[in-house]
């Protein structure tokens, strides 16, 4: 019984969960490609303007993405007890849940960095930004997963949470965005962004201690109620 | 496995209020290794809160529980634990043998490997086959196979005998009995009578 063992034992078993349920995969990953197409065609043919506000819309389809990802992070386990028996296993209840967290993001954020650079070209971004914006990409959904993973958890015992979900996790989500936003908008005109960065890794790091045991916390709370 | 008589589970005083109507107040059990205590009660009578009670999912609104005389929270309670509830903590789209192995790598090994304890509930060569193509029979025999294969001494179980046929019954008894004799302990709740001729039975009647 190693906490280790158990730890990528949740993420293993997530990740094939994920393999045989693909439409959860494919559903923020497809809404995120669809709102960045669509962009252009309400725009019309200002090539300019549609390069000034790329970072913006990919970063806020980002956003919205991961929203739209995130009910699934706690749902099914919820709903058939498996989280009951994780809640009950003698390991700390924030570590298997980081694992969850890790899990998800592999499975919906990892995908939006890998079409992002195609979406970004798509958009007239120059090349010499793409590097930043993969770069807070990679910085910043994962601290969009573990934020969100407070507001499931809090709102998972709710039937109907999802307007809850949005108001409580949508104002967190606001520093990610200022700086990843201003981070790339800089590359696009060639200044140092090293304080953005900075700051988005340790929004990250910061995130990724202390998000895990407020889920624990919110998770058994939710659970308390749950009377069937 | 554990020594018998070495563990004891015990609650004392325990009150449970929900909504202001009051489902029990000044409960008192206690619990040694071989005996089991099963609730009994009329629907909403306060067993299955009782049971997340004991399990430390809801706090008790008064009274306290402990485990081998210290407290849940200082104690190897969970890791000398295991429940079954209502939702049987089965995800439908693995596999028994991916659905056995996550709950072992959850807690300790226990007295028996996957294989017999698969042998044991009657399931035998459903290895491969995913959950959702169970019946709710076989489902709910393969969430008792969890409690064989991982180690433990407390089952706590709300209704085992749910959807199970005759057979499944007499088969969940006489694990129940096996589990007594080698020192566990169990706390359950269930419509049906229990028959369980070589061990200590404990009563409680919540209504």
């Amino acid at each position: 019984m190693s906490l280790s063992r158990a730890f990528f034992a949740v993420i293993r078993r997530d990740l094939i969960l994920a393999l045989r349920r693909r439409s959860e995969i494919a559903n923020p990953l497809l809404f995120f490609i669809l709102v960045i197409t669509l962009f252009p065609l309400g725009i019309g043919a200002q090539p300019h303007l549609l390069q000034a506000i790329a970072p913006g819309i990919i970063w806020v389809s980002a956003l919205l993405a991961a929203m739209l990802s995130l009910d699934s992070l706690f749902r099914s386990d919820f709903d058939d007890g498996s989280l009951e028996q994780m809640i009950l296993s003698p390991h700390p209840t924030s570590v298997l849940v980081l694992g969850k967290i890790i899990a998800h993001w592999l499975v919906t954020g990892l995908p939006l960095l890998i079409v992002a650079p195609l979406l970004a070209v798509f958009l007239g971004m120059p090349n010499h930004s793409l590097g930043i914006l993969l770069l807070t990409l990679l910085l910043g959904t994962p601290v969009l997963s573990l934020i969100g993973a407070i507001g499931v958890a809090l709102t998972v015992g709710l039937r109907r949470g999802g307007m809850i979900l949005s108001l409580l996790v949508l104002p967190l989500y606001v520093p990610v965005l200022i700086f990843a936003g201003n981070a790339v908008q800089m590359a696009d005109g060639g200044l140092p962004v090293d304080a953005q960065i900075n700051i988005l890794i340790a929004i990250l790091l910061l995130a990724l201690v202390l998000a895990p045991m407020p889920v624990a916390a919110a998770l058994k709370m939710s659970m308390c109620d749950n009377i069937s | 496995m554990q020594t018998p008589s070495t563990h004891s589970f015990e609650g004392a005083g325990l009150s449970c209020i929900r909504d202001d109507r009051v489902l029990f107040e000044q409960l008192d059990f206690t619990l040694v290794s071989g005996q089991v205590l099963l609730l009994e009660g009329k629907n909403g009578s306060g067993k299955t809160s009782l049971l997340r009670i004991l399990c430390g999912f809801r706090e008790a609104d008064a009274g306290t529980i402990r485990w081998c005389n210290d407290a849940i929270k200082d104690s190897r309670f969970y890791a000398e634990m295991a429940y079954v509830g209502h939702l049987d903590g089965i995800k439908k789209e693995l596999t028994v043998l991916e659905n056995l192995k996550m709950a072992l790598a959850l807690s300790d090994s226990g007295h028996y490997s996957i294989d017999e304890a698969l042998t044991k509930v009657h399931l035998t060569g459903y290895d491969d086959v995913l959950v959702q193509t169970l019946s709710a029979g076989q489902k709910r025999r393969l969430s008792l196979a969890r409690l064989l294969m991982t180690g433990n001494v407390l089952w706590i179980l709300d209704e085992p005998f749910t959807s199970l046929d005759k057979q499944g019954i007499a088969l969940i008894e006489t694990l129940m009995s096996e589990h007594c004799a080698n020192g566990g302990m169990i706390v359950l709740t269930s419509h049906h009578d229990i028959d369980l001729p070589e061990v200590d039975v404990q009563r409680i009647n919540l209504s």
